[in-house]
C-alpha cells in the first residue's frame, strides 16, 4: 500500500568545522542544492568534528559537506574520517569545501574525502556533483 | 552501546531486520527507518507496524509558535533540563520545504547543541515535503520509532505557524505554545489560532523590557476567553523563559510533567489518545484513497470524466462509482 | 535643505542641454545605427545603473558646498587640508602567523622594507577566545595568524618595537578588550605614557554577527564591552583608536559597496548612542572613532564610495548627534584591498587586480592601506608576496605622482553625481533602520544577514553565467595551473604554545587569578561598571585569554545564531 508516492529526496548535512566563521560559500551551497531538490541540514558554525559527525548519523544523510576556511583542514578531516568509521558511518559520503591548497588535496581525496569543492565552483555543478555521488554509491 | 546489526554501510538491509535495533536505540537504525518511512517507502510498512506494538510509554509533547519565537533555542534548554532529571530524549523539528524545488534548508539543529554528543539525546529534522497544518506526513511514524526505541519525552518541533498550522495538537499530549516579545502584530495570530490549543503559554526573550508587555496582554486574552477555561479542568499557565542563565526553564519542564499528571487523574489521557488515534487513521485513510485516485488516473478516472463531459452521469455519480470499483477490487 | 548652487551660469547649462540633444539625434544615432553598444544597459558592481556620459548637468545636482575642500565640512574630499602632501598614507601590512616571536621577526623585515605601521593577525583560538590547548583550537595554533594566550605571548610579538613610536593595529573582535588589556600592560611594563601609545583595535562586535562571525556572546552583552573600550580609552589612551568600525568583512561576506557603507555606518550609529547613554559628551570620544573598508573591483563606484562615506558620516555627526568638534565628524579609514577578487588560477594577474583597487583607495583619500599578496587565495602569505604588495603602495606614492594633488578626481561629472547617488542611498537605508528598530535588534533579526546572503548569492550566479566575468576563472582560462610556493607552517608551533601556556599557569599564583576572575564576574553582571582595569590586572597575573573568556561565558553563555539563507 502507498500512502504517499514514493520519493527519495537526496539528505544532504553542510557543516563548518573549526573555528572560522566563512559562512559565505555554505549559504550559497545550500541554497542551491535545495533550489536542486534536496533536504539540506546545517548546522550552523564553529562545529566540532564529534558533533557533526553524531549530527549526520541522527540525520542519515547520504552526503556529508564539510566546509573549513581555518587552514586546519588536515588536523579535522581525517578526524572526521575516523569517527565515521568508528560510528559505523562512513557509506555517507564526505565532500569537502573551503581554501584547501592542491597538495592537501590530494591527500585528503586518498584518506577518503570524495569530493573537494573549491571556491568559486559554480552553484549548478556543486548540485550536479552531489546528485552523481549519491547515484554511483549503492543503493542503502 | 552499539547494538551489532548487519552492515548498514554495505547492503540494502530489509525494514523488517531493522526492528530489533530500533527496540535497542542503535541510532543507524532508528535514523535509516525514518528515512525510509519520510520516503513513503511501502517496504517499511511491516517494520513500522512491529514496532507500533512497543509504543504508548512516551511523554510526547508538541511545541509550536510564530517564526523568530525562539522554540529550538527552548527545546534545547528543555533538554538540557530533562537530562539532568535522567530522562532520555528525542526531538522532531518540523521545518518547510521549498514549494518550488520540493528541496529543503533545515537549521533547527543550530539551536539544538548543548546536548550533541550525548547519545541519550535524538534529534532528527524532517521537511513537510508539500503537507500543511505544522507538521510533516512522516512525523506521526518518527514519533512512533523514537516511542518505541525507548526515549521517554518526544518532542515535536513544528515549522513557524500562523494560524492554521495546527495539526500538532492531534499528534502530541502537551502542547506548549511559544511566543516573544516584540514580534509586533504576531499577537493577534496567536489570538486567532493559537491561543485555545495551548496547555501551556511560554513568552521567550522575557530578559527583553518588551517581555511583560507580552505577558501581560496573553494572561488578559486568557481570562477574557470564558468558555476556554471553562472547558479545562487544567488553568492554563503563561510562563517566561529567558536564555540568560537559563531563566524559567526549569519550572516550564515541571509544568510540563504536572500538565501530563494531570491528564492522567482526569482520564483526559485516553481522550487525546483516541483524538490522535483516528486522526492517524482518517488521515491515513485519506492518503491512501488520493494515491488509488492518483494511480487510476489515466484508466478509470479518465473514464469516468469523459462520461461526465458527455453528460451521461453527473460528477457525484462518477465519484462513487469510482469509490465502489477500489471497493471490489481489495 | 539649500537651493543647490548652479556649478555654471543657468544660461550655459540650458545651452548645454541643448547640445546633448543635439548630439544624441546626431553624432551618437549615427554611430549606434552602424554599430549598436555591447550591453543595453551598464552597472557598476554594486547595481547603480551608469550612463553613457556625465556633463556639467550631472554635477549640477550636487550642492558645491557637498562637494566643498579638504579638511572642511562635510569632508568629501579628505579628512585633512594637505592630505598625502603632508604625509602618505601609512602602509599598514598585516602580518601574523606562528608565536609572537615568529610574526615579531616578520614584522621586523616589513619595517626594514620601508612599511610605516604594524597590524597584526592573530589565530583563530585567540580571535574566538579559546586558549591553545583547547580541544577546538587544534589544528588552528598560529596557523592563519599568531597565537596569544597571555602576557607573556604579546610581549614576544611586540618585542623591541618603540609603542610610543610605531602605531600598532589589532584585528581582534570579541576578545578585543582582553588584548586591548595586554597592550596596555605591556606598556605599562615597559614604562611608557599609555597616553602616548597610538594604534587601533578592531572591536568592531555589530559586523561580527552581520558578517564575519567570529563571537563569544549574545549581542548585548558584547556591545557592553566594545562600549568599555571606548570609554577606557577615551580617558586613559587619548591616542588609540578603540574601535574600527568595519565594512571590509561585510563586503567580502558578500555584500554590495553600498550595502557595505550603509551597513557599516548603521553598525557606527549603534556604537555611538550606546557610548552617550553612558553619559559621555559625543565631541569627548567621536575623535577617535576610525573605519576600515574594503577597496574593490570597480574602480569609481570605489571612490565615489569612499567621498560618500565621508560626507555621510559627517552630515550624521552634526545634525544626529549634535557634534561640534570637527574631529568628530571627519571619517578617517583603513583600507584593504578585496581578498574576495583573488583567484587561484593565473595567480599572477592578483598583483594587477590589488594594484588598481590599492590606487582606488587612494584616490579615495584612505589614511592607512593594506594590500593582498598574490598568493592569498592558497594560504597566507610569503615574505616576498608580502614585500611585493608593498612595493606595490610605494609606486603608487613615489612614482606616479597622484599625491601631489588632493581629490584629484573631484569635480569630475560622473564621479560627484556616483558620489551623490551613494550618499542619497545610504541614508536611504539608514532611515529603514531607524523606522525597524535600529541596528541591534535588525541583527537578532537576521535582516543585514539576509540581504548580504542574497547580494552574495547574485554574485555567484553571475560569475557562474559569465555575466560578471573573472579573468582566469571564467575568461581567459588557461588549463595549466603555474608552480606556487606556499607560506610553510611550522609543524611544532601548537606544541610550542602549548608548552609555554602550562608552564605559565603552572607558575602563576592561582589563588590569587580566581580570586581576580571572581570579582571580574561581579564587574560584568554590573553594567554602570568598566571591564577594562580590572582585565588589565588580570592579564598582569598571568590569567590567559581562555580563563577571561569563560568567566564571563558563566553570566552571558553563548551567541546562537539563526540564520538566514
Amino acid at each position: 500500500m502507498e500512502t504517499t508516492e514514493a520519493k527519495n529526496i537526496i539528505r544532504v548535512l553542510i557543516a563548518k568545522v573549526g573555528l572560522d566563521g566563512h559562512d559565505r560559500g555554505v549559504k550559497i551551497v545550500a541554497r542551491c542544492l535545495r533550489d536542486a531538490g534536496m533536504d539540506v541540514i546545517y548546522t550552523g558554525l564553529h562545529r566540532t568534528p564529534e558533533e557533526v559527525v553524531h549530527a549526520a548519523v541522527q540525520e542519515d544523510v547520504d552526503v556529508l559537506g564539510v566546509s573549513i576556511l581555518s587552514g586546519a583542514h588536515m588536523t579535522i578531516f581525517p578526524k572526521i574520517i575516523e569517527l565515521l568509521r568508528q560510528n559505523q558511518a562512513d557509506d555517507i559520503i564526505l565532500v569537502g569545501g573551503g581554501v584547501i591548497p592542491d597538495d592537501d588535496v590530494a591527500e585528503l581525496r586518498k584518506l577518503g574525502v570524495a569530493e573537494i569543492l573549491l571556491q568559486d565552483t559554480p552553484p549548478q555543478t556543486v548540485a550536479d556533483t552531489i546528485r552523481d555521488l549519491v547515484t554511483q554509491r549503492a543503493p542503502r | 552501546m552499539l547494538f551489532v546489526i548487519k552492515d548498514i554501510r554495505t547492503i540494502v538491509i530489509p525494514s523488517t531486520e531493522l526492528v530489533e535495533p530500533v527496540l535497542a536505540r542503535n541510532p543507524r537504525a532508528i535514523a535509516r527507518l525514518i528515512t525510509r518511512a519520510e520516503s513513503g517507502d511501502a517496504e517499511c510498512r511491516p517494520a513500522l507496524e512491529a514496532l507500533y506494538a512497543h509504543t504508548g510509554r512516551a511523554q510526547v509533547v508538541g511545541m509550536t509558535g510564530v517564526a523568530g519565537s525562539g522554540k529550538s533555542t527552548l527545546l534545547d534548554m528543555l533538554t538540557v533540563a530533562a537530562r539532568k532529571t535522567g530522562r532520555t530524549v528525542a526531538v522532531v523539528a518540523v521545518d518547510p520545504s521549498s514549494p518550488y524545488s520540493g528541496g529543503s534548508i533545515l537549521g533547527d539543529r543550530i539551536r539544538m547543541n548543548q546536548l550533541s554528543g550525548d547519545p541519550d539525546v535524538f534529534i532528527r529534522s524532517m521537511a513537510t515535503r508539500g503537507a500543511l497544518g505544522g507538521l510533516a506526513r512522516a512525523t506521526h511514524d518518527a514519533v512512533d520509532l523514537l516511542d518505541a526505541a525507548g526515549f521517554d519525552m518526544v518532542f515535536i518541533e513544528t515549522v513557524g505557524v500562523g494560524q492554521d498550522e495546527v495539526d500538532v495538537v492531534r499528534a502530541a499530549h502537551t502542547i506548549i505554545v511559544v511566543s516573544a516579545p516584540g514580534l509586533g502584530d504576531d499577537i493577534q495570530a496567536i489570538k486567532a489560532g493559537l491561543l485555545e490549543i495551548a496547555d501551556v503559554h511560554v513568552v521567550s526573550k522575557c530578559d527583553r523590557s518588551d517581555a511583560a508587555k507580552t505577558i501581560k496582554e496573553l494572561r488578559s486574552m486568557l481570562t477574557l476567553d470564558v468558555d476556554l477555561n471553562r472547558k479545562r479542568a487544567w488553568p492554563i499557565p503563561v510562563l517566561a523563559t529567558s536564555s540568560e542563565e537559563a531563566q524559567g526553564v526549569q519550572e516550564l519542564l515541571e509544568t510540563i510533567d504536572r500538565h501530563r499528571e494531570s491528564l492522567e487523574t482526569t482520564g483526559e489521557i485516553v481522550q487525546r489518545r483516541r483524538s490522535i488515534a483516528e486522526t492517524r487513521v482518517l488521515q491515513t485513510a485519506e492518503a491512501f484513497l488520493r494515491g488509488e485516485f492518483a494511480k487510476h488516473r489515466d484508466g478509470r478516472v479518465s473514464a469516468l470524466v469523459e462520461r461526465v463531459m458527455a453528460r451521461e452521469i453527473d460528477p457525484h455519480g462518477a465519484a462513487q462509482e469510482l469509490i465502489a470499483g477500489l471497493q471490489t477490487e481489495n | 535643505m539649500i537651493e543647490p548652487k548652479r556649478a555654471q551660469p543657468a544660461m550655459a547649462l540650458d545651452d548645454l542641454e541643448r547640445q546633448i540633444a543635439d548630439w544624441e539625434q546626431n553624432e551618437l544615432a549615427d554611430f549606434l545605427a552602424r554599430q549598436k553598444e555591447r550591453k543595453a544597459q551598464f552597472r557598476t558592481i554594486g547595481d547603480f545603473d551608469v550612463k553613457r556620459v556625465y556633463t556639467a548637468l550631472d554635477a549640477a545636482e550636487t550642492p558645491l558646498e557637498d562637494i566643498g575642500l579638504p579638511g572642511q565640512y562635510p569632508f568629501t574630499r579628505g579628512p585633512y587640508p594637505t592630505m598625502y602632501r603632508g604625509r602618505p598614507w601609512t602602509m599598514r601590512q598585516i602580518a601574523g602567523f606562528g608565536l609572537g616571536a615568529d610574526t615579531n621577526k616578520r614584522f621586523k623585515y616589513l619595517l626594514s622594507q620601508g612599511q610605516t605601521g604594524l597590524s597584526t593577525d592573530f589565530d583563530m583560538p585567540t580571535l574566538m577566545g579559546y586558549d591553545s590547548d583547547n580541544p577546538r583550537s587544534l589544528g588552528e595554533v598560529g596557523r592563519e595568524g599568531v597565537a596569544v594566550d597571555t602576557l607573556e605571548d604579546m610581549e614576544a610579538l611586540y618585542e623591541g618595537i618603540d609603542l610610543e613610536q610605531i602605531s600598532v593595529s589589532m584585528t581582534i573582535n570579541p576578545t578585543a578588550w582582553i588584548l586591548l588589556a595586554m597592550y596596555a600592560a605591556l606598556g605599562q611594563r615597559r614604562g611608557r605614557d599609555l597616553n602616548k601609545m597610538s594604534g587601533t583595535i578592531q572591536a568592531d562586535i555589530l559586523k561580527e554577527y552581520m558578517a564575519q562571525k567570529e563571537w563569544i556572546y549574545p549581542v548585548r552583552p558584547s556591545v557592553r564591552l566594545v562600549r568599555d573600550c571606548i570609554t577606557y580609552c577615551t580617558r586613559d589612551m587619548k591616542r588609540f583608536n578603540p574601535i574600527n568600525i568595519s565594512g571590509y568583512h561585510i563586503s567580502e561576506a558578500g555584500a554590495s559597496p553600498l550595502q557595505e557603507v550603509a551597513f557599516t555606518l548603521a553598525n557606527a550609529v549603534a556604537y555611538i548612542e550606546d557610548v552617550i547613554a553612558t553619559g559621555m559628551d559625543v565631541d569627548e570620544f567621536a575623535p577617535r572613532l576610525a573605519f576600515y573598508f574594503v577597496s574593490q573591483a570597480d574602480f569609481f563606484e570605489e571612490i565615489a564610495k569612499f567621498r560618500a562615506a565621508r560626507r555621510v558620516y559627517a552630515k550624521l555627526m552634526k545634525h544626529r548627534f549634535g557634534a561640534r568638534k570637527a574631529e568628530s565628524m571627519r571619517l578617517r579609514f583603513h583600507c584593504q584591498t578585496a581578498a574576495a577578487t583573488l583567484t587561484k588560477p593565473q595567480f599572477k594577474v592578483n598583483i594587477i587586480r590589488t594594484t588598481l583597487q590599492a590606487l582606488a583607495a587612494v584616490l579615495g583619500g584612505a589614511q592607512s592601506l593594506h594590500t593582498n599578496g598574490m598568493d592569498e587565495a592558497f594560504a597566507i602569505p610569503t615574505e616576498e608576496a608580502m614585500k611585493l604588495a608593498l612595493r606595490t603602495q610605494q609606486v603608487i606614492a613615489d612614482e606616479t605622482n597622484v599625491t601631489n594633488v588632493i581629490d584629484p578626481l573631484g569635480g569630475s561629472y560622473f564621479l560627484e553625481n556616483l558620489t551623490t547617488r551613494f550618499e542619497k542611498e545610504i541614508f536611504r537605508i539608514l532611515d529603514q533602520v531607524d523606522e525597524l528598530g535600529g541596528a541591534i535588534k535588525l541583527i537578532e533579526d537576521g535582516w543585514f544577514q539576509a540581504q548580504i546572503a542574497e547580494t552574495a548569492y547574485e554574485t555567484a550566479l553571475r560569475k557562474a553565467s559569465g555575466e560578471k566575468p573573472v579573468i582566469g576563472v571564467n575568461k581567459y582560462v588557461e588549463e595549466e595551473m603555474p608552480a606556487i610556493e606556499l607560506h610553510p607552517h611550522d609543524e611544532s608551533t601548537e606544541r610550542r604554545q602549548i608548552e609555554n601556556l602550562q608552564r605559565i599557569r603552572r607558575d602563576r599564583d592561582n589563588t590569587r587569578v580566581q580570586a581576580l576572575l571572581q570579582r571580574l564576574r561581579d564587574v560584568a553582571r554590573d553594567d554602570s561598571k568598566n571591564v577594562m582595569p580590572l582585565t588589565i590586572e588580570l592579564v598582569k597575573a598571568q590569567a590567559t585569554m581562555g580563563d577571561i573568556v569563560e568567566a564571563l561565558r558563566d553570566i552571558w553563555g553563548t551567541y546562537q545564531e539563526r540564520p538566514v539563507f
